[in-house]
């Protein structure tokens, strides 16, 4: 008990409040643990296009942005502390890059009306606006990337699948069991088997997995890994010789930290993309001035160009561009999380706005609406060449299946809202 | 001065055999009370509830519920993580299967069903010891964290895998859900955690606890004088994991409203535990508690001392954090091998005597 209070009374000292921001984003990142790899491009990413910001532009309307950092490891406990070691201070948004962290957020966020932006991971049935009135994943999730692979895999075979044998290998989370039900229902669409292989977090060991695809030799790869269960399992696919061109991995299971240790093995692995990379966009200029060229860069600065740190810029652009959103419908420039959630659901993102922030074919256009929280959900297709260290997009954009996703999507946040009680907006 | 067995006259059996035999004792634990009770809700806010007491008082029933096991009963068990699953999966299906029946109920009724699957995992324990049974128990937490993950029926066939707890409540106040209030969630988990210190706090202090005691000390001969090591060792297997069910079941339900089990239940979680018992103290009720409070606050406050007053970047304070917290164990472990509660027992002694020290 003494020690208890001992430990309160240090703790009562320590707990220093930030200053009160004008424009406070809190950056629940992990630079540490086995996601290390795909968090810290991220997060460089997400705080270098806000420094960009405040350094070329000074903020967003006039007002700085302060975007506070917290480490969660990826661990669903220490993301609900830094959720609420934030929100006290003004947060506008969250975006935690972490479907478990997601999942335990989605309800706290709906009470404490903060929005929260999982571009590309999170809860797929938040797509329905008329469920999920606090959380947006546009442009592209989980349900839409599965789709998109099986697009791409029908075209490749002359649109049918029938008799060919998928393998999913999946993170054994939430995270990777998400895609499961769109390629169940895929596969009794267009006739292909789909064969589950699980690998337990963080997937340092995979020999029995691709010890089991060796056996089955399935005609396809998928793969639903993060962090360093990518780079392990490319290792693997090419210690048992599968064809590397047949192997394809979702948008975060495609990053140069993934193919780079497997070296010229990883030659030909795909992956999905939502958005371009590389240093090929008019923004890096101005990056360079501002933002690494003054030593303003956030973490080492090493990560500039590469896949997740333009993914991490991305998402930060589509919340500035909400925020200034915003401003613009509410007239003043110190908006409120409140007001944050209304400019979230009138962004539109034109293919003239993203040349204009000097990011020109980067990613999708897309409009949200009171309903459509998810966006058109289009992905392209990237290979990796080992010799030149580089992904080619190698397809335009790929649209989703909304035939089988749009009911699936409806199925679950309608067993969402009867959990919770939650009536229909938007009607 | 004040903290002396002199002068505080005992006329009954009952003072006698007190808890808090000494006057001072006893008034700094209804102090402590008063202020849990009292003081604490009334100033509690959203951050103090989430990050530092209701984990902290989640982890010391779970650690009550090891100690009773490991430092009472002398039975290491490294499948806490995996009880702790069953606590909150038990309690998650209940939830949802009868959601009108009180929360209460149904964290106690998890708390039950895991005491069974004890049970069941402690058989092996009336064959084999030591490392061998930790190598049993080590089986029952990943054999049950797979069953959760592959039996879709546990989780509701959810799409991805995750139990959601919905909002139920207790005299109109919401204890689990987004929408509870932090002194509800702190005091609903205060008030089991009272009840269950009150308990096996008591339950070591009479027959059952000597007979555990008993067992760790010589098996062989406790089962001479008459001890019967069925019974024991399996009491104790249940007690323990019905504490432990019960930590799992306010874990999922009030602290973190959703989990996995993969990454909630983890092997991480058994080790966490027991590493609050060794370095609480085995064998001690009050080790308990410091062991959780050490473990679940040390990290909170190193990560606010060195993000949030120093200004340090994030990975660099979340690295030199996990190295200052092994360093204290290490350091705790050769300066007193017998925990922190041995500490608290010198510093009793060291008060009877003080300011006059012979």
């Amino acid at each position: 008990m003494k020690t208890r209070l001992t430990a309160l009374a240090a703790l009562a000292l320590t707990c220093a409040t930030p200053a009160l921001a004008d424009l406070n984003i809190p950056n629940l990142s992990y630079r540490t643990g086995p996601f290390a790899a795909g968090g810290i491009p991220y997060a460089d990413g997400f705080n270098d296009y806000f420094t960009l910001l405040n350094e070329r532009d000074g903020g967003i309307g006039g007002e700085k942005v302060v975007v506070t950092e917290c480490e969660t490891a990826y661990n669903t406990e220490k993301g609900v502390e830094c959720y609420e070691a934030t929100k006290g201070n003004g947060a506008l948004v969250y975006n935690p890059l972490s479907t478990g962290i997601t999942y335990q957020l989605i309800p706290k966020v709906s009470v404490d009306k903060i929005p929260l932006y999982t571009p590309g991971y999170g809860r797929t049935s938040a797509a329905n606006g008329k469920i999920f009135e606090w959380v947006f994943n546009y442009p592209a999730n989980y349900w839409d990337g599965a789709s998109d692979i099986v697009g791409y895999l029908l075209g490749e075979n002359g649109g049918d699948l029938s008799g060919k044998k998928i393998a999913l290998v999946y993170h054994n989370s939430a995270y990777g069991k998400e895609p499961i039900p769109t390629l169940t229902a895929l596969a009794a669409k267009h006739g292909f088997t789909l064969i589950e292989v699980p690998v337990d977090s963080p997937g340092q060991e995979q020999k029995s997995q691709w010890l089991q695809i060796r056996r089955d030799k399935p005609d396809y790869v998928l793969m639903w890994g993060w962090g360093v269960m990518n780079a392990v399992a490319i290792q693997e696919a090419a210690n048992i010789n599968y064809p590397m061109e047949n192997f394809i991995g979702v948008w975060w299971s495609g990053s140069e930290n993934d193919v780079l240790p497997a070296g010229d093995a990883a030659n030909g692995y795909k992956s999905l993309a939502m958005h371009g990379s590389g240093m090929d966009y008019p923004v890096y200029a101005d990056l360079e001035k501002f933002v690494v060229g003054a030593g303003k860069a956030s973490g080492a600065g090493d990560q500039v160009g590469t896949v997740l740190y333009s993914r991490g810029m991305y998402a930060a652009m589509v919340i500035s561009e909400a925020i200034r959103k915003t401003q613009e419908m509410t007239g003043h420039a110190a908006i409120t999380a409140v007001e944050l959630r209304d400019g979230f659901e009138a962004l539109e993102i034109t293919e003239a706005r993203m040349a204009e922030l000097g990011l020109p074919n980067f990613g999708q256009p897309f409009a949200a609406s009171c309903t459509d929280h998810g966006g058109p959900g289009q992905a392209m297709i990237q290979q990796w060449d080992a010799s030149a260290k580089k992904w080619n997009l190698i397809t335009p954009f790929i649209a989703p299946d909304e035939e089988v996703i749009q009911p699936l999507v409806d199925a679950d946040s309608a067993a969402f809202a009867a959990e919770n009680n939650i009536a229909e907006r938007c009607n | 001065m004040f903290y002396r067995e002199a002068g505080d006259f005992k006329t009954r059996y009952v003072d006698d055999s007190q808890t808090f035999p000494i006057r001072f004792d006893r008034w700094r634990y209804y102090a402590v009370l008063a202020v849990a009770f009292g003081i604490v809700p009334f100033l509690i806010n959203d951050y103090w509830a989430n990050a530092v007491f209701v984990p902290f008082l989640i982890y010391s029933i779970a650690a009550i519920g090891l100690n009773i096991l490991t430092g009472y009963c002398g039975q290491v068990s490294l499948g806490t993580g995996g009880f702790m699953a069953v606590g909150a999966y038990a309690c998650y299906k209940l939830m949802t299967a009868f959601p009108e029946v009180s929360i209460l109920i149904h964290v106690l009724l998890a708390g039950g069903v895991t005491a069974l699957v004890g049970v069941l995992f402690g058989l092996p324990s009336l064959r084999i010891k030591g490392f061998y049974l930790a190598v049993a128990t080590l089986a029952a937490q990943f054999f049950l964290v797979w069953l959760f993950n592959k039996v879709p029926w546990f989780y509701n066939y959810s799409a991805s895998g995750q139990i959601n707890a919905p909002e139920r409540t207790i005299f109109g106040q919401a204890v689990t859900g987004a929408a509870t209030t932090p002194a509800a969630k702190y005091l609903f988990c205060l008030v089991i955690l009272f009840a269950l210190a009150w308990l096996a706090r008591n339950l070591t202090r009479g027959t059952i606890g000597r007979k555990w005691m008993a067992i760790r000390d010589m098996d062989i001969a406790a089962e001479i004088i008459g001890v019967n090591p069925l019974t024991t060792k399996l009491s104790a297997f249940a007690v323990s994991s019905f504490f432990i069910g019960v930590a799992g079941a306010l874990f999922f339900a009030v602290y973190l409203g959703a989990a996995e089990v993969g990454e909630a239940f983890g092997i991480q979680k058994s080790f966490l535990v027991l590493f609050m018992v060794i370095i609480g103290g085995l064998g001690s009720i009050f080790g308990s508690f410091a062991g959780a409070a050490f473990l679940v606050l040390m990290p909170v406050l190193l990560k606010n001392l060195l993000v949030g007053t120093l200004g340090w970047p994030t990975d660099l304070a979340a690295h030199i954090e996990l190295m200052i917290v092994g360093g204290l164990i290490v350091l705790f472990l050769i300066v007193e091998p017998h925990g922190l509660a041995q500490l608290w027992r010198l510093a009793k002694e060291k008060l009877r005597l003080w300011p006059f020290p012979h």
